[in-house]
């Protein structure tokens, strides 16, 4: 079963992502939107809003750079895996707070209020509180790391993380051992993944940075380029 | 010189008299679905008023537009592209849905189910949005209808800026309008700066500003970034939605639902070319009082030598070229300057305009008295004060609305002398500067208003870009999802995407 989990599902959650995501861009991309729901309440939108969107960005880049970055670095660099692992705990406590503050006020709006509640799926609703879910675990997990600070643990997860996509056969057993909580939050953190192409999550990869370096502000769309064979 | 063609719009405000049909058509075909109930594409307002959705013409509220830098150039009143990046988890300037109006339905099912009661059973009015009761309804499309409410409410209307208002609140001085508002196709549109995914765009070959509902990610920044705040948030599919100009009707030479139905004839659909490479020049004037001037700088005379032949370089079609030299927008904008753009201060380069409507004379007993040439009276005496007209249609400059009211009258005075008295009176015409010939025209196509002359409008050149054949059975104007395939050009799997037919969704 733990094989199963951390060492197969893995797989399964980030294809499915990856595919699925990509099918439906292509099948069907009327549907690929953010979904906003800011027209119809404002009331308590705009901090909701913001919390939760700039901790969770935070976060995922701390994952990001925090499990992926080979271990070596952070030694050649001279940093003690304690030290990285009180950064980790402080930096993802923050953001972690911000994003769980800003997802109770968007639940709570999405629940509550008659507008919002009316014009919900129950993808909208559901990938909500899972994403407030994995943050309360991924809180909570401060508690428990606070018990060993040496970044011993911490060393396990990147070695998990750079295992699965290194496609190391063993990669599932690194985490073992480690408290349940944290193989709670693996567990959700990969369905999350696996959900993510089904549920408005996908407005993500449109993140239009592009706009930054679009040229001019005008776009002028023109039909003489189609060749009139 | 960058020669393209624009379908302009001219509205003569003088003969609309607020029936709504241009809205209540234009809502039958384009926004009677969810999500949109709420959309006016185009909607009447009455003037003084705040208008639809409330106080839009407030850009220091709303922010829409653009403006000037310091440097000279221009950037979207709401921040540059850095700044709408980082409003984009919550726009500041979005309206809320009450700034439109809560859309609702009423139970009408109650009138025929009710049981036996005391009293009468009414229909009472429950939200489209959240089905909840509404116990009273506080706003709509139209709240201020032929000046309801109160003054000190209606008198919030930015047109009133400069002008004493105080007097105008007063029953014997009270005035009032209408203006029809739709999209305004813009030469310099603030929406299609603002979408971060750059899904709105304007139609080289006509100029009809879309969105493409296949690549907006509902971002939500053209419609704060819209500042005559056109552009809708469709609250079910969370994308926006606009005005169309009713482009597969002008494709094939037909006017748009609300200028076809239009039961006064007060509205003019015509091909008007431009510059393209004055735009920014002329959008980036430093006193707002010279955009009116500096827009009709862009346009070109396309019975100009030059012109045609450099419209013809550019691939203009010969039809096209002829639809310009017999635009009524042309004569109407360019020839008798009679028509203004609404609202030039706000830099896009709107392309629907306006003829201002002449009024009553301010006081009916001092009529007499009113100094009067050629039974004109002098415009300034007219009861919708001048300065409220120049604020709406010329950025504050009253000369140029002066010189059109100035124009309309001689018209009426001119035509008057010669069909009761038979006399052409050369002296009115040369006072405003026109020649008779020019009244006979103005006359033909405003008063008289023939279908043919107010709709001058040449078809698209599909052909010219489209193998017909490949789309032969495919899908026709479709809402997203039914038949989504083809725009987006490539397939998954390599190759072109097939056009899909409606019948493969139904079995």
């Amino acid at each position: 079963m733990h094989h199963f989990l951390y060492g197969i599902y893995p797989y399964i959650a980030l294809s499915v992502m990856v595919i699925a995501s990509a099918a439906r861009y292509d099948r069907d991309p009327f549907t690929w939107k953010s979904k906003s729901s800011q027209l119809l309440r404002r009331r308590s939108f705009v901090i909701g809003s913001v919390l939760f969107h700039v901790g969770v960005l935070l976060i995922f880049a701390g994952h990001l750079i925090g499990l992926l970055t080979p271990i070596w670095i952070f030694d050649s660099l001279g940093i003690p895996h304690g030290a990285k692992q009180l950064l980790a705990m402080a930096a993802g406590g923050i953001a972690g707070v911000m994003a769980l503050i800003g997802g109770f006020i968007l639940l709570a709006r999405r629940l509550f209020d008659p507008r919002i509640s009316a014009n919900s799926t129950v993808a909208d609703t559901g990938i909500l509180i899972l994403l407030v879910a994995q943050l309360l675990l991924g809180v909570g997990s401060i508690f428990v790391s606070v018990q060993h600070l040496d970044g011993h643990e911490m060393v396990k997860f990147m070695s998990w993380a750079q295992g699965i996509l290194t496609f190391d056969p063993k990669a599932a057993s690194y985490i073992a051992d480690v408290n349940w909580i944290f193989k709670a939050h693996i567990a959700l953190g990969l369905t999350i993944f696996l959900l993510f192409p089904f549920t408005r999550l996908v407005h993500i990869v449109s993140a239009p940075v592009r706009f930054l370096w679009r040229p001019g502000y005008q776009i002028v769309r023109t039909r003489k380029e189609t060749p009139a064979e | 010189m960058k020669v393209r063609a624009q379908i302009g719009m001219v509205l003569n405000l003088d003969k609309c008299i607020g029936c709504h049909t241009c809205s209540v058509t234009c809502k039958n075909v384009w926004t009677s679905r969810d999500g949109v109930e709420y959309a006016w594409f185009n909607n009447v307002e009455t003037k003084p008023g705040i208008g639809y959705p409330k106080d839009w013409e407030n850009q220091k509220r709303w922010k829409g537009g653009w403006e000037r830098t310091a440097s000279g150039g221009l950037q979207p009143k709401q921040g540059g592209k850095w700044r709408i990046l980082a409003n984009i988890f919550a726009n500041p300037n979005l309206p809320e849905i009450d700034d439109f109006y809560e859309p609702f339905d009423f139970d009408h099912d109650h009138l025929k189910s009710a049981p036996e009661m005391e009293a009468f059973p009414t229909a009472r009015p429950r939200s489209k949005i959240s089905g909840e009761r509404m116990e009273k309804i506080e706003w709509g499309p139209n709240w201020e209808e032929i000046l309801g409410g109160e003054f000190a409410k209606r008198s919030q209307d930015y047109n009133f800026e400069g002008v004493q208002k105080a007097i105008y609140g007063e029953y014997e001085n009270t005035f009032m309008m209408y203006l029809p508002r739709l999209c305004e196709h813009c030469l310099n549109p603030a929406c299609v700066a603002s979408c971060p995914s750059g899904a709105i765009y304007k139609r080289e070959d006509d100029g009809v500003v879309l969105i493409d509902q296949e690549k907006c990610r509902g971002w939500r920044m053209c419609v704060s970034g819209c500042p005559y705040k056109k552009i809708y948030y469709n609250w079910s599919s969370g994308k926006s939605e606009k005005c169309t100009l009713c482009y597969p009707r002008l494709e094939s030479g037909q006017p748009t639902v609300c200028s076809e139905t239009c039961v006064g004839r007060i509205r003019y659909l015509g091909v008007m070319l431009y510059d393209a490479d004055k735009i920014a020049e002329a959008a980036s004037v430093e006193k707002e009082m010279d955009l009116y001037d500096a827009q009709l700088g862009v346009f070109l005379d396309p019975n100009d030598p030059a012109v045609i032949e450099a419209a013809r370089k550019e691939g203009v079609p010969e039809d096209w070229i002829k639809g310009a030299q017999n635009s009524p927008i042309w004569k109407m904008a360019m020839e008798w300057k009679i028509a203004f753009p609404l609202h030039p201060e706000y830099r896009t380069l709107p392309m629907v305009w306006y003829v201002p409507p002449l009024s009553p004379i301010q006081n009916a007993a001092q009529a007499g008295q009113i100094a009067a040439q050629d039974d004109m009276p002098d415009v300034r005496s007219l009861r919708i004060p001048v300065r409220y007209l120049a604020n709406m249609l010329t950025a504050g400059d009253e000369t140029p609305v002066v010189a059109a009211l100035e124009r309309m009258l001689a018209m009426r005075s001119y035509m008057r002398s010669k069909t009761v008295d038979g006399v052409v009176n050369l002296g009115v015409a040369n006072r405003v500067g026109l020649t008779p010939h020019q009244i006979d025209e103005m006359y033909q196509l405003m008063a008289i208003a023939n279908y043919e002359d107010r709709f001058v409008i040449p078809t698209t050149h599909r052909e010219m870009v489209e193998q017909a054949y490949d789309i032969k059975g495919g899908c026709g104007f479709t809402d997203g999802n039914g038949c989504s395939g083809g725009s987006s050009g490539k397939s998954l799997f390599g190759g072109g995407k097939k056009f899909r037919s409606p019948t493969e969704f139904i079995a």
